[in-house]
């Protein structure tokens, strides 16, 4: 078994999975009977002035059968008293020493923040969260993303909150910027001593098709909110990882975004993540997923020959290249299995529509789509003689094929393939060494 | 010309039949099973299914339309192809058709359940339309032409609503006074039961299909004054009684016929099995001898045996018929050929059977022997100049449907000599078109039927 505990910037946690703030970790009850299934920490559902909730406030997006490909509310921050709040951190805290406990906030006013990060200290918390993120309500009064969204404003809070915090401040950032790396650098000049993301995307879920209004619905109307779930996770392995990569983020990274298993958790750390945070598929499934995740994660590093969680970290990181990087020379090409093939023609269709065309069947004449690809404005009956494909029998006669000369391998193919291992891509072995577009323009500078 | 209108109304047959002992074999879905398992498809391009589909309706769209909560766009998809899709989705031997096809087979994965998918929607639909809210179809206009179609059952009914679709007035005549052909006289009722198809069938005639019961060709009017009167004849007319054994004793109180016994199940109040008859050999090998032997079976007759004369691996039955026989106890017995029926006053005791491959005869103790070995051709009353094949079935063009007498059509059983409703339905279809096409009249890719534009409006 491996070592899953991990440091995030002075906080201990004897594994990965913390609960994002949000409502799974609302109250104190909640986070310990979360704890109790094995989760490592949890970031408290935000802390800061009074506010009121509506009702309704969570709508889905499904898909396929899934009812939850992605979720987004309009809930804000938390609706029960501070004092409730503060005294129910304390009493976790002191039952569960282990655990990490991060208590997120959002003030407007230095002296607000003053307020709240010395009441939440006292509770003996790990460690605060900077709540810059929110992108529904909180930021219509100048708070969460409203500041995660203007770099100066973001480095001057989070210099207030490391002047009067005396425990490790996280800065919690939105994914609703141009460019991550904008809000993160400022974080890190502000002081932060290490950067959580993705928040929640600004989104309007769906629309009630029967009433037309807008989903979450309240009364006859309805409002954007914050997206979030698995549909947001390449979103959010993209920021996380552009941060990760850059030399001026100094800090840890708690990554969030779309993370319901083990390997989605391994994806991130892989791509920088120090920590994980989870919420949707907690709302989905409850604290329970937590025991598949570590024992996922325990089965892989042990599969990797990795001793420690920290063995993971990063390593995937450096394999990010800008396009102009990539080698061009390199190629590989769509292989259909035909002993494990059930005959969809997934494959066929989504390369005639969507792809290159090199997919045939064996059944009759290919003389429109058969040939070099030229991907030309000819058609390919004009110039091409028909091309027959009888020679099969009848059970394999379904069966699509790939023409190598024409296949350009885009995976598309593979994509679509209902069967595992059906389709593989492989490696079309190149003399040529290796060569990136930016070296090919140099050379033609040269 | 004896005239009897009559669209079947729903009290038409009496209560206490025999046939409403059994539940539904394969339940309607609710509709959180229809969408997890239209779901579940994985819309196949050039479908296998589609492909194995007789009326070749196209399966992955209708399915992709349930998930995605279009159940009358869903429906039409069904019915432009198959107009008969509430009852097929029921009787259709979807095990050796499109669910047999369906890729997920290959990956010893269930494949979908196609039938009870296509149940569903029709089922669906129809309860749409019938509340009031919405039209499936909108027939167009009277264009004057006439067509008379001989016989009710499902290919004729096929024929009859794609013509009224296309503002042909479709007259037809039925000899007996329930409409249906073989889905109300031959279809065992635990897969269809009479009054669920007749609900059915007066939804086919309410697009203004007329229907004339009692009405008997040869009898209460001749073929050639027809076409005096319609513009095409369709004839649909099935096959005739049961085929007799050829072996003494055929009396039609122990010694039955398939259909003739299946009738009085499905359809006569009065008809109960004598608690004595406790034993029932049924002769044949087709899926009429599976379906009646495995009726019997679940209608308490303790012994129900199928004796064939060549072995399982030969039988014209569906081997999943077979298998769903036997889970009702029904025992098959292979090479044998049925010799003598022995009586006792003037009831069956034994049937005698001769092995095929020894000489060694063997008897079998039973209180009833039903003959399944198919069905007489009856066409031959029709017309003498028709052409037939040595069979006695119509000869056809295989593309139009018509016979070897201009203008007359001929589809179902009496052409292909006994195979599926879905196959009667094609006929019909194909006939139907053939003629609009006759007549200069348009007929769309996919039979497009003119569809109801959509005016329900915002909510």
């Amino acid at each position: 078994m491996a070592d899953l505990s991990i440091n995030i910037c002075g906080i201990t946690s004897p594994n990965p999975f913390w609960l994002a703030s949000g409502p799974p970790s609302n109250s104190g009850e909640q986070v310990m009977r979360a704890f109790d299934m094995g989760w490592g920490g949890a970031v408290w559902k935000t802390v800061g002035n009074p506010i009121v909730n509506v009702s309704s406030r969570l709508g889905a997006v499904g898909y396929a059968g899934s009812p939850v490909m992605g979720l987004n509310n309009i809930e804000l921050i938390t609706d029960r008293p501070l004092e409730v709040n503060f005294k129910e951190i304390y009493e976790v805290k002191k039952r569960y020493p282990d655990n990490a406990v991060v208590v997120s906030l959002m003030v407007e006013s230095k002296d607000e923040w003053k307020d709240i990060i010395r009441r939440s200290e006292d509770t003996g918390a790990d460690g605060l969260e900077l709540n810059f993120g929110c992108p529904h309500g909180m930021c219509e009064r100048g708070m969460g993303s409203a500041v995660g969204q203007e770099p100066d404003v973001l480095r001057e809070i989070t210099s207030w909150a490391r002047e009067f915090a005396t425990t490790p401040v996280i800065a919690k950032l939105t994914p609703n910027v141009t460019n991550i790396l904008d809000p993160g650098i400022a974080a890190v000049e502000g002081g932060a001593d290490a950067i959580s993301l993705i928040n929640t995307l600004k989104s309007i879920i769906g629309v009630d098709l029967k009433n037309l209004v807008i989903q979450p619905t309240v009364g006859i109307e309805g409002t954007q909110g914050g997206y979030c779930g698995p549909a947001v996770k390449p979103v959010a392995l993209h920021m996380a990882g552009t941060l990760a990569r850059d030399e001026r983020i100094t800090v840890p990274i708690s990554g969030i975004g779309g993370i319901s298993n083990w390997y989605d958790a391994a994806e991130f750390l892989a791509l920088g993540s120090t920590s994980v945070q989870v919420c949707t598929a907690v709302m989905h499934y409850g604290y329970r997923i937590v025991a598949g995740m570590i024992d996922g994660l325990n089965n892989y590093l042990d599969e990797m020959g990795m001793k420690s969680v920290n063995d993971l970290i990063g390593r995937a990181v450096s394999t990010y290249v800008e396009w102009g990087d990539l080698d061009l020379n390199f190629g590989v090409n769509a292989k259909i299995n035909s002993k494990t093939c059930i005959g969809c023609q997934l494959c066929y269709i989504a390369c005639l529509d969507g792809g290159h065309q090199c997919i045939h069947t064996h059944q009759g004449p290919c003389s429109a789509f058969h040939g070099k690809a030229d991907h030309g404005i000819n058609p390919r009956t004009s110039i091409m003689p028909p091309v027959m494909h009888s020679d099969k029998n009848e059970s394999e006669a379904h069966i699509p094929f790939v023409d190598d000369d024409e296949c350009i391998g885009c995976n598309l193919c593979q994509l679509v393939c209902p069967v595992p291992e059906c389709v593989t891509m492989e490696e079309v072995p190149s003399t040529a060494g290796k060569e990136s577009w930016n070296e090919r323009v140099a050379k033609e500078l040269s | 010309m004896a005239v009897t209108n009559g669209v079947p109304s729903k009290n038409i047959l009496a209560n206490k039949r025999l046939e409403i002992e059994f539940g539904d074999a394969k339940p309607l879905y609710t509709q959180v099973e229809a969408i997890l398992e239209a779901n579940r498809c994985l819309y196949c391009y050039d479908a296998p299914c589609t492909k194995a589909c007789p009326a070749k309706i196209d399966i992955p769209s209708f399915i992709t339309k349930i998930a995605g909560g279009n159940l009358l766009g869903s429906a039409r998809t069904i019915l432009t192809a198959n107009m008969l899709g509430l009852s097929t989705g029921r009787v259709c031997p979807v095990e050796e058709l499109c669910v047999g096809a369906c890729v997920y087979n290959d990956l010893n994965h269930q494949p979908i359940q196609i039938g009870r998918l296509q149940r569903y929607v029709v089922q669906k639909a129809l309860e749409i339309e019938q509340s009031g809210s919405r039209q499936l179809f909108v027939p167009k206009e009277d264009c004057g032409k006439k067509v008379a179609l001989i016989g009710a059952g499902p290919a004729s009914l096929a024929c009859a609503s794609y013509l009224t679709m296309e503002g042909i007035k479709s007259v037809i005549f039925e000899k007996s006074d329930l409409p249906g052909g073989l889905n109300t006289t031959g279809v065992a009722p635990y897969k269809l039961q009479t009054e669920e198809w007749l609900q059915e069938v007066k939804w086919l005639l309410s697009y203004g299909v007329e229907l004339k019961t009692s009405v008997e060709a040869g009898r209460d009017f001749q073929l050639d004054s027809l076409l005096g009167d319609y513009d095409a004849v369709f004839i649909g007319i099935g096959l005739g009684s049961d085929r007799k054994l050829g072996i003494p004793v055929e009396d039609g109180t122990t010694v039955w016929g398939a259909t003739e016994l299946i009738q009085k199940i499905k359809n006569e109040p009065n008809f109960q099995i004598p608690e004595k008859v406790r034993s029932v050999v049924v002769i044949g090998g087709g899926n009429t001898a599976i379906d009646i032997a495995r009726e019997l079976a679940m209608l308490g007759v303790r012994e129900s045996k199928i004796v064939y004369r060549r072995t399982e691996k030969e039988m014209r039955g569906y081997k999943h018929e077979m298998t769903g026989a036997r889970e009702y106890g029904v025992r098959l017995f292979e090479n044998l050929r049925p010799v003598e029926i022995i009586l006792d006053d003037n009831r069956v005791t034994v049937l005698r059977a001769e092995p095929t491959t020894t000489d060694q005869v063997r008897e079998f103790p039973c209180d009833w022997v039903v003959a399944a070995i198919g069905q007489e051709e009856h066409v031959s009353h029709l017309s003498a100049d028709m052409k037939m094949d040595e069979n006695g079935r119509v000869i056809v063009d295989p593309i139009t449907r018509e016979t070897s007498l201009p203008n007359i059509y001929a589809g179902g059983d009496c052409v292909n000599g006994g195979k599926e409703v879905i196959n009667a339905v094609e006929d019909g279809r194909e006939a139907a078109f053939a003629m609009l096409r006759s007549w200069g009249m348009e007929t769309k890719p996919n039979h497009g039927i003119q569809q109801q534009k959509d005016t329900s409006g915002g909510r």
